[in-house]
């Protein structure tokens, strides 16, 4: 189905480069395929990245997002297709002659070196004057928050601090593109936190372009300008966070992305500017706001989200977009609760509510209730 | 009996069996007669001939510089091997090259000795060179079986290598060349001198091999020694190998305290990274 056909992000940033049809991308992967032996680890892949965007690689573990990455940086040659930096195509060019840098999950910082050679090593290859490459080092540890460290190896460093050295190591060399293999992922999570921030400060300040490869959902949507997802060697969709969480355009993307209740069906009408979904699973007439790909009588899947879902005693006025059921689980967190709803055809409904109110008769387990959404936040999955 | 004791007793038999005949051979190595049986009273003077058996002395300087070279030339050749291993993952005939390389592991020092005496008469007799045997030959000999030593430490240490150091340097602007030599070799450097000591030691032990491949004036200290004993044993041979001991223990001794030092300082540079400073 064309793309007319799919919804639209209302209010994208209209000067965002990908948003502009003249814009010329700083990188160009082109039908990029990589096979080891048999196995096909990137198939297929195309993608436009833009300059100074944070891009987020996102998939689970074999989904190809490290492969690409280690052919950005002239580990790996593609199979076929090619890559484009600055319209130079990188066929054939050895790691060493990229405008590309690295930083390794495992941090790579050379053990028999201090901190400073950690982050000296690739000025001196590129024989920068000694003066120089002093002030650059001082200037880069500055920036990472590591100036008294200079001296200290790399085994006496805590992992925080060792993840600023590959940092500061990565772009001493000013590149014009630094990859980031799990940046975080060595960290634990009140540091991750904190890192996040300081890494997309970093990004800003500098403007280089940062492409990150992460199979954490909420670094990608913490991090990202655009998020690519990435699925079994191919990319299955890109957007900005915002797009790929509000409009998934596939079963796959919808749950890898937060939670989702997904409700599979018969396309029953299928309008010019809506369409009608009937669904057992459900029990109920599902309406989408825009004409979905398929014709009457195909089978599709609508995806809601579990906070777009509202609960009440009473049943709602409308017809479509109400689905009966029964409290059964509920955890209460504070600002937020959750609870689980039994459909009486046996599927299990999530729904996320926030507690603005100090219900005095709150609904509570067991209790019959009803659930509805309003028709834009009904999103139609036909793959 | 209760165990304690019984650790004990096993503990003293044990180090009585490895060290009594030490102890007898140092103490009649001050032994004030030329029997080497009978109790003479104390002299040093053994240790004034030691040196001025010239032939003794040149054996020693020979097994020396035979140990040196041998050593140096099998650490080059165990370290190529030792990377092909590792490193080359599956090529054909691998099993075969692993094999070839570590044969020399388990064989016997006569076949080795008798096989590459064999090799250079051939040589001789086809090309001229090597002409007669001589210290050269048995360095070649030694560079053999030493390198399979070499090249199992080294594919070991390599085993445990963190790849992405070579390629970190390499994302940095390294060439290949650059990369071994300031990344990879400073990072194995400990693996290569153990195995360059291993190399030097077994090159110094041997007397099996070196009896068969070596030459007039190219006698090593343990063919030297060998040869002597056959004839009796001197208490300048006990005084040879009293010197030995104490190098060796003074060595070992030396090793050990550096290695005991740079492990204290490791850990206490840890505690301090780990307490945030």
């Amino acid at each position: 189905m064309s793309l007319a056909q799919k919804p639209k992000v209302p209010g994208a940033a209209a000067r965002a480069p990908w948003a502009d049809p003249d814009a010329k991308p700083f990188i160009r992967i082109r039908n990029v395929t990589k096979k080891f032996g048999d196995f096909v680890a990137v198939n297929n892949v195309s993608l436009d990245i833009y300059r100074s965007e944070l891009f987020c690689l996102l998939g689970g573990s074999g989904s190809g997002k490290s492969t690409l990455l280690r052919m950005l940086a002239g580990f790996e040659q593609p199979t076929s297709g090619a890559i484009e930096i600055e319209g130079q195509d990188m066929a054939g060019a050895p790691p060493y002659d990229r405008p590309v840098n690295m930083m390794f999950q495992s941090y790579a910082l050379f053990p028999h070196m201090s901190v400073a050679d950690n982050v000296a090593y690739g000025l001196k290859q590129d024989g920068v004057p000694r003066a120089e490459r002093d002030e650059r080092v001082a200037e880069m540890l500055r920036m990472v928050k590591l100036e008294p460290y200079g001296k200290r190896r790399p085994h006496q460093l805590s992992g925080g601090q060792r993840q600023r050295v590959a940092l500061a190591r990565a772009l001493a060399k000013r590149p014009k593109l630094l990859l980031l293999d799990e940046p975080l992922g060595a960290l634990d999570k009140k540091l991750r936190e904190e890192t996040q921030f300081e890494l997309v400060g970093i990004q800003e300040k500098l403007g280089t372009t940062f492409i990150v490869v992460t199979h954490d959902q909420e670094e990608a949507m913490t991090l990202a300008t655009r998020i690519g997802v990435m699925n079994q060697g191919q990319i299955t969709q890109v957007g900005e966070p915002r797009e790929i969480y509000e409009y998934p355009r596939s079963r796959f993307v919808a749950n890898f992305i937060g939670d989702v209740n997904m409700f599979e069906g018969r396309i029953l009408v299928d309008g010019v500017d809506h369409a009608v979904i009937d669904s057992e699973e459900a029990g109920a007439r599902i309406r989408i706001g825009y004409a979905v790909p398929g014709r009457e009588g195909d089978p599709i899947a609508v995806a809601v989200r579990p906070e777009k879902i509202l609960m009440g005693r009473e049943r709602p006025a409308e017809t479509e977009n109400v689905l009966s059921g029964v409290v059964e689980d509920i955890s209460y967190l504070g600002g937020l609760s959750h609870y689980r709803i039994r459909l009486p055809s046996g599927k299990r409904v999530r729904i996320t509510q926030t507690n603005r109110d100090r219900h005095e008769d709150p609904i509570t387990w067991e209790e019959p209730v009803f659930l509805s959404w309003e028709t834009p936040s009904g999103v139609a999955l036909s793959s | 009996m209760r165990s304690g004791s019984f650790l004990l007793i096993a503990a003293s038999l044990g180090f009585l069996f490895l060290y009594a005949p030490i102890v007898s051979l140092v103490v009649y190595s001050f032994n004030d007669s030329r029997l080497v049986t009978v109790w003479g009273g104390f002299t040093t003077k053994w240790y004034g001939e030691l040196f001025k058996d010239v032939a003794l002395v040149n054996a020693a300087l020979v097994s020396l510089k035979v140990a040196v070279i041998a050593a140096t030339l099998a650490t080059i050749l165990g370290t190529i091997a030792g990377f092909v291993l590792s490193r080359f993952g599956r090529f054909k005939g691998r099993l075969l090259f692993t094999g070839m390389v570590t044969a020399p592991l388990v064989m016997p020092e006569v076949i080795t000795g008798l096989s590459l005496l064999l090799l250079f008469v051939g040589l001789e007799q086809a090309t001229g060179w090597p002409a007669g045997r001589s210290a050269t030959t048995i360095i070649i000999a030694h560079t053999t079986f030493c390198l399979a030593y070499v090249a199992v430490v080294v594919q070991s240490r390599l085993a445990g290598f963190d790849r992405s150091l070579e390629e970190a340097a390499m994302d940095l602007g390294a060439r290949p060349l650059k990369v071994f030599f300031s990344v990879t070799l400073p990072i194995i450097a400990p693996a290569l001198i153990s195995g360059w000591l291993l190399a030097f030691t077994l090159s110094l032990d041997d007397a099996v091999i070196a009896s068969f491949v070596s030459g007039p004036g190219s006698t090593t200290l343990p063919v030297e020694i060998l040869s002597r004993v056959r004839r009796g044993v001197s208490p300048v041979i006990n005084a040879l190998a009293t010197l030995i001991i104490v190098v060796v223990a003074v060595g070992f001794l030396i090793a050990s305290l550096l290695m005991i030092r740079a492990e204290r300082q490791r850990r206490r540079d840890e505690q301090k990274a780990l307490a945030g400073k």
